[in-house]
């Protein structure tokens, strides 16, 4: 009964994958420590929201976990980062690999100026080395996904640069998903973009969740309550390194935090 | 209340720009003015006060007159202000049109100079069979010989160039200051000691002899820290992002390199390219000791003395008669028009190269 249950469960739903997994990740830049033994569980096909005041670490977290960080010159890294089990900072894994299956979206859209929307969709795929059997079916499905394929269906062949901020983001979402990562790692991508583009982003995270683990690092309360199921607060006293003060449930953590200090934080007292 | 609208009396059409900075008559009268009286003040200067001769003397305290009256006369009408921002907008103006001038006249005199000489049989005939005293004959040993040479130097020092560029700004490896400073030294090589090495080395030691080649090695040498330093600038103006979202996309360095920042630096890259061509077309003392010159046309840029239009230009001005005289005239125009086709083709290519996209 129970071994039948289990297969029926696995037709339904398959072993769910790009589950993240942080464990006492510490950071330097230099001689400066700038995050704590930060541990957290990003769980897989879900929304995880890092928030927090700036210079508390967020970023800095964010990028150790597709290996961005250390390409920042002096920057070190002490800890373990396992992407399904396994650590993504083993000496056999190769970096390149880590990061197309983890992707990254950038505050600042950027996308590739030298090439169209088209171009710029399977940009990540002629750089990570990979072939296309079906070029175009992998440009549809990536804009459509991000929710830029009916706005730019009948320009594909024009420059990327010249669409709207909020296009250019969705298209570097799109660029990011055609790669198909198992996790997607969104560094405040609404930041620089007005309400309306920051709405359809939201849906698009809410869209792409189902198939793609998320976190995503915002300083807006609301947009971190909308998009996320988990999330977690960071926290740098001053000259300190930063850590996590609380993680959980986005519903727990907005309504019945158990530190005062993110309570503080997530009713807008200070940050 | 005080209501903008109704405090004025003219009528706008609000469907049309508005002329926000306009000239005002007062305004020309005034420079024209300034400048005139400037102009006669300094007449009677010359002719009925002092014993001074000389056109450049004249300009020149006539330009310093005019300076004065017109920050005085602006003084007068608009105040010290506005005085002085005329007085440097007239400064500004003036520098620009000193700038120009050399370049026009050089222009303007090679053409008047050269344009009797420009033939068809210049452009295909050498002047092997042609005695100093004859008219006839042509440059297209030269104008080949200065085409090979120039395009191999492109050849060898482009790719090394940007290469090297690439390594001190993206691959920022241990080396990057020695190699700068190794860059920047050898810019200040003077164009004769490139010529001199290359001849006590290539030719001398090695013993090949006079060739195109043995030119294009020593143009290498000149065009080699301009265009590894100006693409240096040009790679560096590539936003950091578009490396981060490579990377973040699984590319290797190279592929990054490759794929996104010299394509995105292509039209600024063709810069780096025209400014080395243009430090390498017109030299002329390292190829007196490389290329030789020859007044038969050698296609083969491998074997044997060539000769090129600055050599070509330099050899026959030096001559007492006239048909050689006006044959070297008649080079410097042609060199001049090489100059200017292969600049116009390479902003052409650059800028087909990164608009098409923006």
């Amino acid at each position: 009964m129970t071994s039948l249950n289990t297969d029926i469960n696995e037709l339904v739903d398959p072993a769910p994958a790009g589950g993240l997994t942080a464990k006492d990740v510490s950071c330097w830049f230099g001689e400066r420590k700038v995050l704590e033994r930060v541990s957290l569980e990003m769980r897989p096909r879900t929304v995880t929201a890092l928030i927090g005041p700036s210079g508390c670490g967020k970023s800095t977290f964010l990028r150790t976990l597709n290996r961005m960080h250390e390409l920042i010159p002096g920057a070190q890294l002490g800890g373990q980062v396992l992407l399904d089990g396994e650590d993504i900072y083993n000496p056999e894994v190769r970096a390149t690999e880590t990061r197309r299956r983890i992707g990254m979206v950038f505050q600042k859209p950027n996308p590739f100026p030298a090439m169209s929307i088209r171009e710029n969709v399977l940009s990540g795929l002629k750089l990570s080395g990979l072939k296309a059997d079906d070029p175009d079916s992998i440009v549809e499905k990536a804009l459509t996904r991000a929710g830029l394929w009916k706005e730019v269906s009948d320009r594909l062949d024009s420059a990327g640069g010249a669409l709207s901020g909020g296009q250019q983001q969705r298209l570097c979402i799109a660029r990011s998903l055609a790669v198909e990562p198992e996790v997607l790692l969104m560094d405040e991508p609404c930041s620089a973009l007005d309400p309306t583009s920051t709405l359809r982003i939201e849906d698009t995270i809410a869209e792409i969740s189902d198939r793609v683990t998320v976190v995503i690092v915002t300083h807006n309360m609301q947009q971190a309550q909308r998009v996320s199921q988990q999330c977690a607060f960071f926290l740098a006293a001053e000259n300190k390194p930063g850590h996590i003060v609380e993680a959980g449930p986005t519903s727990t953590i907005f309504t019945r935090p158990s530190d005062p200090r993110t309570e503080d934080y997530v009713n807008g007292r200070f940050g | 209340m005080t209501s903008f609208t109704s405090e004025t009396n003219v009528s706008y059409d609000n469907d049309r720009p508005r002329a926000l900075r306009s000239w005002k008559v007062e305004d020309l009268t005034l420079l024209l003015g300034t400048a005139f009286s400037a102009l006669a003040l300094n007449w009677i200067f010359y002719t009925a006060l002092t014993t001074a001769t000389g056109a450049t003397g004249f300009v020149v305290t006539w330009t310093l007159l005019f300076y004065t009256f017109y920050y005085l006369a602006n003084r007068i009408e608009l105040g010290p202000q506005a005085a002085s921002d005329r007085l440097w907008t007239a400064f500004t103006w003036s520098a620009a049109l000193l700038l120009l001038a050399p370049l026009i006249t050089i222009l303007l005199y090679v053409i008047v100079k050269g344009l009797p000489g420009l033939t068809k049989d210049f452009f295909t005939q050498d002047l092997s069979a042609t005695g100093t005293l004859d008219t006839g004959g042509g440059a297209s040993a030269a104008i080949v010989g200065t085409l090979e040479q120039v395009a191999i130097a492109v050849f060898i020092s482009v790719p090394l160039g940007v290469l090297t560029a690439v390594y001190l700004n993206e691959v920022r490896g241990k080396f990057r200051r020695p190699v700068r400073m190794f860059v920047d030294a050898m810019s200040g090589i003077p164009s004769i000691v490139a010529g001199l090495f290359i001849y006590a080395v290539w030719i001398v030691a090695f013993g090949h002899g006079f060739s195109g080649f043995a030119a294009s090695l020593s143009l290498s040498i000149l065009m080699l820290p301009t265009i590894c330093r100006t693409s240096e600038e040009v790679l560096r103006l590539v936003p950091g992002g578009l490396r981060e979202g490579s990377l973040a996309l699984g590319a290797t360095r190279w592929k990054t390199v490759r794929q996104v920042v010299l394509p995105t630096a292509a039209s600024g890259l063709v810069t780096a390219v025209v400014l080395g061509v243009a430090r390498a077309v017109g030299e002329t003392a390292p190829l007196i000791m490389t290329a030789f010159g020859s007044t038969a046309l050698n296609r083969n840029p491998f074997s044997g003395a060539q000769d090129s239009l600055p050599l070509f230009v330099y050899r026959l001005i030096t001559n007492p008669f006239p048909a050689q005289q006006q044959r070297a005239w008649t080079g410097a125009l042609v060199l001049v028009i090489v100059v200017l086709i292969l600049f116009t083709a390479a902003r052409w290519l650059g800028a087909r190269a990164s608009g098409q996209k923006r």
